[in-house]
């Protein structure tokens, strides 16, 4: 009897490849941060950093103000995002689709250039406060430290929180709230039993994505925190060393720190098990009109809360026109281009590099999503298994700890990577991997194995089959996931900042460049420069993307 | 366009420890409309897409002809396959699915556009030709499956429920599309469905599975008058099963009901038979209904529904035992509920099986066992 014997396939190379590159550039730097960590003084091991970590309360302070921190944004934005949720999709809100958008628009701006912005409006010598001032004798309680922090980061982290509820939202079948109506169960009532259980996963999993990236944000603590330190900060002054430099107490205080998202990463998966269900809505909710008072309520509650979210961008692109001294410092009366002269006369290569680090960035990471998605959904074996539980690995590592670990492994030989391009452009590669591949999964399971099948009955190869019928299959997918990786690389500070050199800075380096010596006219050019970007491309993605849903 | 002999030795597929078929064997025959027919789970499509090379054959050989294709890769094996969702290539036009196998193929661009061509028209889609396959009904997309999987002139064409999706009323009209271009093109068809009546308007052959395993191979009408077994005495068509007890003479066979009427029964091998129990099937319309007495099983009239053409009794006999009857409807109906009637029996049709279900002891004399069918014959 002659049975099929299992052939060397191309897709058997693809596995092993994505293996190698995960070993390499994921396993291998995470080794090197724990054995790094584990070394003293002298070379050989030791848990000293630990012990002064945890020892000195001037350190494990910083742990503590961080998930203070992340709870606290994690729960107003909650708050924040639910309601305007259930507003947006039970009812109907005047101009839907530009709130949308400005709700979209308030998530994408570099964090820090928010903290700066309401510095700006909101600071010791910021424009409100001096306004109320003036005209009250008013004074405003200070923006600096966790009050700032928790201002800045709700308001940008809400928009998650609403993408997601919003789009648990639209899942939920018309005939689902009618039924529940009809077993008389209407309301708040109605509410609490049936749509907020329906939308507990997607709550679930936006509480973890806001949690993950309030606890992993270095810039706005960085600028707006002032005494108010956290981990991420540390580890960034460990690194650069403020007083002295110390790889290994940088990479003791990441151990930490990934040891602590992994149980919350965890936990939170313990939690969403409960709520496991499908849904797809055949008939979607009916939006109905608000009446009266109500109605005004939620139209005011959901633009004043995007006014005040867009408020910090709209300022800083205002004050990019702004007359500056010479040196463009000092705002002065009166409108012109200064600013942007400066910023292009000191930061003219931060452009180019921007669009080649994350363009390189954005193609690598489509490929592999694509190719690593295929092997997670059609060819379950063990490596492929494997392949999918590293890829997952990186989103429970912060940015700032993803920095250190690729200077640590790569800026000695065989590989020597630090300074360049390739390194910020892996280091991207590492972040966001994570998110594409899970899109990419989702598409690929809505695909039909038939379609494949079909291709391969007709006569066309396996990698044939994949090119012509499966990737263009997935791409307009992939693609609108893709602009949306491309806005976050593009806004990105907490891992760059520890990897970036001056040949390789980009918009969001020169941003926070600029902004730390003082020169704020040239870091408002850079950063309206940057919202320009990302506004293009998020109008980019709303084309190619027939439906409004936004993932990140 | 060549068509060829499926052979099928000792079959075997399993998932995990779980044996989904056994050990399976059948011969298809060059150019037949054989079908695959069983309750969902029976392992028919499990059996299909290891023909189209999709499943591993765990045991037995697959011929394609004398060819053996068990480790052939499915690209090669000229297969033209329709699927049950149909899985056309939603971001290629009509004509582009149609010429994607082609494509895979040694053809010149001006073969490939003369045959695409040729196939739009006979599936007379032509019209639709540079649209994308969203904007097309479901009758229109099965006509461009059947088109992309014809084109490439397969030796066999594999269909998996093709027709599962469509209302009742365009399933039989394309019913008849499938069996016509089957017949124009002689290409060896293997079509796979859980519906019976589809099963027997479409096929040359029909192999009746359960739990992997082959209950019958025959022409419909072999499997609806001549079931080799209860199973499919139940699944294809309704019948109604009785108790009874063969008493066996000298040079003929009785049955005996409970009730105690006797019938002589023709067809089965005195010098074989033995005495005992044995189960009968008897389809609706195999009952007699005497309503003014006479010789057969006491029963009375319990429901009775007009279907128009015909009118279905629903009677309970002395045992208990319900039974449902079909006749043609009469003018001067004048059955009623809680009429006491007696039934006779049209004694050639009934089939009398073993007691354990598992071997038709009618079937010895009647029906020959043809190994080649020819179309004619069925129709």
């Amino acid at each position: 009897m002659k049975l099929s014997k299992p052939r060397l396939e191309v897709w058997t190379a693809v596995s092993v490849a994505a293996f190698a590159l995960y070993l390499v550039f994921l396993a291998y730097p995470m080794f090197s941060i724990l054995k790094e960590s584990v070394q003293g003084e002298s070379g050989s091991f030791s848990l000293m950093y630990f012990g002064k970590f945890f020892g000195d309360k001037y350190y494990s302070e910083t742990l503590l103000n961080s998930f203070k921190v992340s709870f606290a944004v994690t729960a107003i934005s909650l708050l924040l995002g639910i309601p305007l949720a259930y507003f947006y999709s039970m009812y109907e809100i005047k101009g839907r689709n530009f709130l949308q958008i400005a709700i979209i628009l308030c998530s994408m701006s570099a964090p820090f250039i928010g903290a700066y912005s309401w510095i700006l409006l909101l600071g010791r010598s910021g424009l409100i406060t001096r306004f109320l001032e003036s005209m009250t004798g008013l004074e405003l309680p200070s923006i600096y430290g966790f009050k700032g922090i928790l201002l800045v980061l709700s308001t940008r982290l809400f928009p998650l929180v609403f993408l997601y509820v919003s789009g648990a939202l639209n899942c939920i079948d018309n005939s689902l709230l009618e039924a529940s109506q009809n077993l008389a169960c209407s309301g708040m009532r109605r509410f609490r039993r049936v749509i907020a259980p329906l939308c507990m996963p997607s709550i679930l999993a936006a509480a973890l994505m806001v949690f993950m990236r309030a606890l992993a944000d270095f810039g706005t603590p960085m600028l707006i925190g002032e005494g108010y330190r956290t981990f991420p900060v540390e580890i960034y002054k460990q690194y650069v060393g403020e007083t002295s430099v110390n790889h290994s107490f940088a990479a003791a205080i990441s151990v930490i720190a990934i040891a602590i998202t992994a149980v919350v990463f965890i936990a939170q998966k313990y939690l969403a098990n409960h709520y496991r269900f499908s849904m797809n809505a055949m008939h979607p909710i009916e939006r109905r009109k608000p009446r009266g008072v109500l109605g005004v309520l939620m139209h005011v509650y959901a633009y004043g809360l995007v006014a005040v979210s867009m408020l910090p961008q709209v300022y800083i692109v205002y004050t990019s026109f702004l007359k500056t001294s010479g040196s463009g410092s000092v705002f002065e009366k009166g409108f012109s281009l200064n600013s942007y002269k400066l910023a292009f006369k000191r930061m003219g290569t931060a452009i180019p590099n921007t669009i080649i680090i994350s363009g390189a960035s954005l193609v690598i990471i489509i490929l592999l999503a694509a190719l690593i998605a295929y092997l997670v959904v059609r060819r379950r074996a063990f490596l492929n298994n494997a392949i999918d539980t590293l890829s997952m690995v990186p989103y429970i590592i912060p940015g700032s700890v993803v920095g250190i670990a690729l200077v640590i492994s790569f800026s000695k030989a065989p590989l020597v990577l630090t300074g360049t391009a390739a390194i910020m452009i892996i280091a991207m590669c590492i972040r966001r991997l994570p998110y594409t591949i899970r899109s990419s999964v989702a598409i690929l399971q809505q695909i039909p194995l038939s379609t494949e099948e079909a291709a391969i009955s007709l006569g066309a190869g396996k990698l044939k089959t994949f090119f012509r019928i499966t990737a263009p299959m997935m791409s307009n997918g992939i693609i609108s996931g893709g602009i949306l990786s491309w806005i976050t690389i593009i806004t990105e500070l907490s891992t760059s900042i520890i990897l970036y050199n001056a040949r390789t800075i980009t918009l969001t380096l020169g941003i926070y460049t600029f902004v730390s010596r003082g020169t704020e006219g040239p870091a408002a050019a850079v950063a309206t420069i940057l919202t320009a970007f990302t506004v293009g491309s998020l109008l980019l993605f709303f084309k190619i993307s027939k439906s409004r849903d936004v993932v990140l | 366009m060549m068509s060829v002999r499926i052979g099928i030795k000792n079959a075997t597929k399993k998932y995990g420890s779980s044996t989904i078929i056994p050990d399976l064997s059948i011969e298809i025959q060059e150019g037949e409309f054989f079908t695959l027919l069983g309750p969902s789970g029976c392992g028919k499509t499990t059996l299909l897409r290891m023909i189209a090379g999709f499943n591993s054959i765990d045991g037995g050989e697959f011929y394609f002809g004398s060819k053996l294709i068990n480790a052939m890769d499915p690209a090669k094996r000229n297969i033209g396959m329709v699927f049950q969702n149909y899985a056309i290539f939603p971001h290629l036009t009509v004509r582009q699915n149609v010429e994607f196998g082609l494509e895979n193929r040694n053809c010149t661009r001006a073969e490939i556009t003369e045959e695409t061509h040729r196939f739009l028209k006979l599936m007379q889609i032509e019209e639709y030709a540079d649209r994308l396959p969203e904007r097309l009904s479901g009758g229109q997309q099965q006509r461009v499956a059947l088109a992309r999987a014809l084109v490439v002139k397969p030796d066999v064409l594999l269909m998996d429920e093709p027709l599962s999706n469509l209302d009742a009323k365009l399933r039989v009209e394309m019913r008849k599309v499938i069996r016509d271009l089957q017949e124009s093109l002689k290409i060896t068809t293997v079509y796979v469905t859980h519906d019976q009546e589809e099963a027997m308007a479409i096929s040359d052959r029909v192999a009746v599975m359960k739990a992997g395993a082959i209950q019958q191979v025959g022409t419909p009408r072999q499997l609806y008058q001549r079931p080799s077994n209860l199973f499919v005495a139940t699944f294809i068509g309704r019948t109604n099963i009785l108790d009874a007890e063969f008493l066996v003479g000298a040079d003929a066979v009785s049955l005996k009901f409970p009730c105690g009427y006797e019938a002589e029964v023709a067809g089965i091998e005195v010098a074989a038979a033995a005495a005992g129990k044995v189960r009968v099937s008897i389809r609706p319309e195999e009952f007699v209904i005497m309503e003014d007495g006479g010789s057969g099983i006491p029963a009375i009239v319990e429901d009775s529904v007009f279907l128009g053409l015909t009118t279905h009794y629903f009677v309970k006999l002395e045992s208990g035992e319900e039974v449902e009857i079909v006749r043609e409807s009469t003018v001067d109906e004048n059955i009623r509920r809680g009429m006491k009637v007696r039934l006779g029996l049209k004694l050639e049709k009934i089939n009398v099986f073993s007691s354990d279900g598992e071997t038709n002891l009618s079937i010895h004399g009647i029906a020959p066992r043809c190994s080649r069918i020819t179309a004619g014959l069925v129709r």
